[in-house]
């Protein structure tokens, strides 16, 4: 169980770790599934991160953080990284790496961008780019545990091409709704014009205020920021929203 | 194509190396006003992103606990930071008022935790943590 692995850390402050990259998936154009074999792996909760540290030959290291992707009792740990041009690690993580190759990771980390399958409120996702990952964990946590929590997404990409775990986001999941909005390019016969997201388009997956939901936001800083103030104007209490920003990665 | 690298290639554009001061806070002057302006700028992360370099100092989850600000007395999760970095370290502004809540800089061989924009810090010590 996630619970019980996670307060396996009281009392002991995270070391560096050594994972093996056993597998890849690619989940678009610009984005791969990482799936590695740490070995200890303490078990994490839906929401949280790791550190990867990277090293270069001439002694120069970096490090970036990835969200966790796999639901907590998952055989593996999944990364998904999506590449951002010009970047310096992720074109690296997302098109470079071979089956086989090690990596330095630190984690699991963030006790506060997570759900935990112990909430019983309705939760609401907002996703911008690869904000997706840390959600697609709770969903997969979800699904995972045969949890009821109703839970919608909204998941903002620039084109249809663009979305991760395609497939499985409309897979038939009871209690879930997905939906998908576009800001570049729509697929055919789709009733919506490219733009970002509106106040429309959050109005039609915020949940009640009085129903007490949870929104978890994520993605690019920009989006975030502009969700949130959304929700907000919207009369979802200010903490009742979690956001997490990635950066200025653009979206 | 790029050939496929099996280490990591350092780029030349991005992260020139900033030597580490001896007190990297020595100037630091305690107040600093922002004035966010969300149009132009976005070049930041959030406190969740503290929570790997916190946890080398850390055996608690510190993003998860609740700051006051000595800029403005907004209490909220260190999460809601907005951190900045990171060279030479990893700087959290209060999403209100600017005051910088936290700094951590790590060194080779010590870290360094500013908190002096920080009332108090208060941790849920729950059935997991
Ligand atoms: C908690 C957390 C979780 C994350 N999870 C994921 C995840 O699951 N998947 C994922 O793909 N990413 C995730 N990220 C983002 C990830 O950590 C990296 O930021 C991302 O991969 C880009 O790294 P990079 O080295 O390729 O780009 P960098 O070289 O760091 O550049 C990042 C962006 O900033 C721009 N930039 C660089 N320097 C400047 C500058 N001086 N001024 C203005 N703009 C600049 C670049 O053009 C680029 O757009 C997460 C981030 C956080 C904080
Ligand atoms: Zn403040």
């Amino acid at each position: 169980m996630a619970r019980a692995a996670v307060s396996g850390r009281l009392g002991e402050r995270l070391r560096w770790r050594v994972a093996t990259l056993v597998g890849q998936r690619v989940e678009t154009p610009a984005a791969r599934t990482l799936v590695l074999d740490v070995p200890g792996w303490p078990g994490h909760l839906a929401g949280q991160h790791v550190d990867l540290r990277l090293t270069a030959e001439d002694g120069y290291s970096t490090q970036r953080s990835y969200s966790i992707a796999s639901a907590p009792d998952g055989a593996s740990l999944e990364l998904t990284v999506q590449r951002v041009s010009e970047g310096e690690v992720s074109p690296y993580l997302a098109q470079d790496l071979l089956d086989g190759d090690l990596l330095e990771l630190r984690g699991p980390v963030g006790g506060w961008f997570v759900w935990r399958p112990e909430q019983s409120e309705p939760i609401l996702l907002v996703a911008g780019g690869s904000g997706i990952v840390p959600l697609m964990a709770m969903i997969r946590a979800r699904r995972q545990l045969g949890v009821t929590t109703p839970f919608r997404l909204l998941y903002s990409v620039r084109t249809p091409e663009d979305r991760m775990y395609v497939d499985e986001l409309q897979a038939p999941d009871p209690g879930l709704e997905v939906t998908f909005l576009y800001t570049r390019q729509v697929p055919e016969d789709w009733p919506r014009f490219p733009s970002r997201i509106t106040e429309k388009d959050m109005a039609a997956v915020a949940w009640p205020p009085s129903m007490l939901a949870t929104s978890y936001i994520c993605g690019p800083t920009a989006f975030v920021e502009y969700a949130a103030d959304l929700l907000v104007e919207l009369g979802q209490p200010p903490d009742r929203i979690r956001t997490e920003r990635f950066g200025p990665t653009g979206d | 194509m790029p050939e496929p690298a099996h280490h990591f290639q350092r780029s030349a554009h991005h992260f020139q190396h900033t030597p580490h001061p001896a007190d990297p806070f020595a100037d630091e002057p305690a107040v600093t006003d922002v004035q966010y302006d969300d149009a132009v700028d976005d070049d930041y992360e959030d406190g969740n992103a503290l929570a790997g370099p916190l946890s080398e100092l850390f055996a608690v989850d510190v993003v998860s606990a609740q700051g006051q600000c000595t800029g403005c007395g907004t209490t909220g999760p260190i999460a809601q930071l907005r951190v900045y970095g990171p060279g030479p370290g990893l700087v959290a502004r209060c999403p209100v008022c600017g005051q910088v809540v936290l700094r951590v800089v790590r060194g080779t061989e010590s870290a360094w935790l500013d908190l002096r924009g920080t009332v108090s810090l208060q941790f849920r010590l729950g059935a997991d943590r």
